[in-house]
């Protein structure tokens, strides 16, 4: 017989100030403060972190990778977005 | 120089005991998380235990390190509170435990930081963020267990019957403290009182749980009367210490 | 590590046929070396294989913590003993690791424990021996996870992308695993005739079961290539099991021990250690549930999570009711 599963929380950590915060895992946990706690415990035991993040992974909306082309795909084209398309003589120095 | 030490002795013991008690919760704890919570927690206190053996080894001056004195003392030369060497029962008798020390181990640490012994003050600093944590990690954990499942709640209350007798012990002090108070060396415990029974009385409130109406408590850890339990602990901590004298590990 | 070989079962090759061109598109992916992630499309034996692997990989870290865990509260120094919580407690969060990455892929922890439970998964073999003294613990650090890290860091380039990057922060953290099991063997083979005594008695009944740990014989074991054609895998069985060994007899050499093998020998020609013949009676004989001590890990297991059940329902109880008091 299987017991109610605990919820499942994605767990991010900010390194150091001045970074973002970024996925590392998750944790099983009945309500956010355990959650915080585990992920603590969990992902930190190193002093891999400054700042941590728990959000319910079922509170996650993610991208259809199905999609992926119709999402992703015509930004590739747009290539005058990047700094590299524009030429300016090496004369003018660093811009 | 003889107070000083035996009053590291005293934290170091308590830290250690508290400490090897939760290390046998690994590989048996109620859920994953929890084997990690419970393992960082047993690691401050057995990191706690070293520092203050090393600084109690120096005060004494006889050559004695952490390992002479953790392993090879007898129980009735151990200093810790009966509390931290009761039995691990199931958890909700761990999670009291923790809350009734950590309780009194985040204030009692925070006040030794002033400490006139500079060593001492340092360890206290340090120790003073653990017990922060332990104490926030008990306290949660209680409020999940006496305000969860009618179970939870049952075993929770009959936890805190079980050990409220021995938090009186933390109160207490003797010749060897009252001299150190005096120095400014040594915290008076009689002063953290106010504080722990305001954060345990919040928590019990919360957890929906209700004090022991009993005045009785227990005592005689400063003096090295244990209880039954700690002399098992020891012979299974020492074993290898006992079973082959003077081999280095 | 942990896995055996043992990922590639009988029902791999089950899967509703699915469509030649999507199949041969995944395939294109792999070989690109690209990474697959969670929602990606995936052939059914691939997604099967790689949470049998992943379970079975978890499912031993956590039984693994129970025999060094039996010297936890007879650790013979402090040092030894934080070292030694440290090492137990990591395997526990590796375990965590894993389950998450396997959860990735729709199956639960929950399932997956109750697998284990019910003695319906598998795990690695090694962790069915006792540690009968404080050398095997040394031996176990040494050996067992120095097999393991042989086979965990190939693991780091799986396909599979939240699999490879447990594996990195896993392989990270282990990287103190295997010294700190050395050290302990150094110390031992340097005390007195009775610590000698003991390191080499825990080498005598570590080493063979460490070879077993890579699994099968690569002339036994029929279903590599599917898991090396995904890169699942990138090395076979016996190739990491050779490296392991090459890595591995020089040390116990400075240790001044004798490995229980007649037949090792140094190979000038290939630059191999060549070593005897597995005794794959008893690798069976411990799978299959008869090892020294199959029952007893799983009896654990079982009653720390009997003994944890009415924990994990007061925490969903009161975040039940913090719930329907905040709804309020």
């Amino acid at each position: 017989m299987s017991e109610r599963a605990m919820p499942l929380w994605e767990v991010f950590i900010r390194s150091r100030n001045g970074l973002a915060h970024k996925h590392v895992g998750s944790v099983h946990a009945a309500d956010a403060a355990m959650a915080l706690q585990a992920a603590r415990d969990v992902y930190t035991r190193r002093g891999e972190g400054l700042s941590l993040w728990v959000v319910p992974s079922s509170a996650i909306t993610a991208s259809d990778p199905a999609e992926k082309d119709m999402m992703f795909e015509p930004t590739g084209s747009k290539i005058y977005r990047h700094p590299t398309f524009y030429k300016v003589p090496d004369d003018v120095g660093n811009m | 120089m003889a107070l000083l030490f035996d009053y590291a002795l005293r934290q170091a013991d308590s830290a250690l005991i508290l400490g090897h008690r939760l290390s046998e919760w690994i590989g048996h704890a109620p859920l994953l998380e929890e084997e990690l919570a419970l393992g960082n927690i047993a690691l401050d206190l057995i990191g706690e235990a070293r520092a203050l053996y090393a600084h109690a080894g120096t005060v004494e001056g006889k050559g004695r390190d952490e390992d002479a004195l953790a392993y090879r003392r007898d129980a009735g030369a151990f200093r810790n509170l009966l509390l931290v060497e009761q039995p691990n029962g199931d958890f909700a008798v761990t999670i009291i435990r923790q809350l009734l020390y950590s309780a009194f181990a985040h204030p009692f640490w925070r006040a030794l930081g002033q400490s006139r012994d500079a060593t001492l003050a340092a360890i206290a600093a340090k120790a003073e963020k653990e017990a922060a944590y332990h104490l926030r990690h008990a306290g949660e954990w209680l409020i999940r267990l006496g305000d969860g499942t009618a179970e939870s709640h049952r075993r929770a209350q009959a936890a805190l019957d079980e050990l409220w007798p021995y938090s009186g012990e933390l109160f207490e002090t003797d010749a060897v403290e009252l001299a150190l108070i005096a120095e400014g060396v040594a915290v008076d415990p009689a002063t953290l009182r106010p504080e722990w029974e305001r954060t345990v009385a919040a928590v019990l409130a919360e957890a929906t749980l209700a004090a022991p109406a009993g005045e009785w408590m227990q005592s005689g850890g400063r003096s090295g009367r244990h209880s039954e339990h700690l002399g098992h602990l020891l012979a299974t901590m020492q074993f290898l210490q006992r079973a082959y004298p003077g081999a280095v590990w | 590590m942990y896995t055996q070989g043992l990922l590639h079962a009988k029902d791999d090759d089950r899967a509703a046929p699915e469509p030649a061109d999507r199949l041969a598109r995944f395939q294109a992916r792999i070989d690109a070396e690209e990474k697959i992630e969670p929602n990606d499309w995936m052939p059914e034996a691939y997604r099967r294989t790689l949470v049998r692997m992943i379970s079975q990989h978890a499912h031993s870290e956590i039984v693994g913590m129970l025999p060094e865990g039996n010297w936890l509260t007879r650790a013979p120094s402090l040092r030894r003993k934080a070292a030694l919580l440290a090492k137990v407690q990591d395997e526990g969060g590796h375990g965590l690791y894993l389950y998450a990455a396997a959860e990735t892929l729709g199956v639960s922890r929950e399932e997956l424990m109750e697998q284990l439970l019910l003695g319906k998964a598998k795990y690695s073999s090694i962790f069915n021996y006792p540690t009968l003294s404080w050398a095997d613990i040394g031996a176990i650090g040494w050996l067992v996870d120095g097999a393991a890290i042989m086979n965990q860091i190939p693991l780091c380039r799986c396909s599979y992308g939240p699999y490879a990057r447990a594996m990195i922060r896993i392989c990270k953290e282990e990287s103190f695993h295997q010294r700190q099991g050395f050290e302990i063997m150094l110390t031992l083979a340097r005390g007195t005739s009775e610590q000698k005594a003991m390191a080499q008695d825990a080498l005598d009944r570590w080493w063979w079961p460490s070879l077993m740990m890579f699994g099968p014989s690569d002339t036994q074991s029929q279903h590599s290539d599917a898991s090396l054609r995904w890169k699942i895998k990138r090395f076979s069985n016996d190739e990491l099991r050779q490296k392991f060994v090459d890595a591995t007899v020089p040390q116990g050499r400075f240790l001044g021990l004798a490995f229980p093998d007649a037949d090792l020998r140094y190979d000038e020609a290939a630059g191999h250690w060549r070593f005897g013949a597995i005794d794959w009676a008893e690798f069976r004989a411990v799978l299959a549930g008869n090892g020294p001590c199959n029952r007893q890990r799983l009896a654990q297991r079982s009653a720390a999570d009997e003994r944890g059940r009415w924990v994990r329902a007061a925490a969903t109880a009161h975040a039940e009711k913090r719930r329907a008091r905040a709804a309020e």
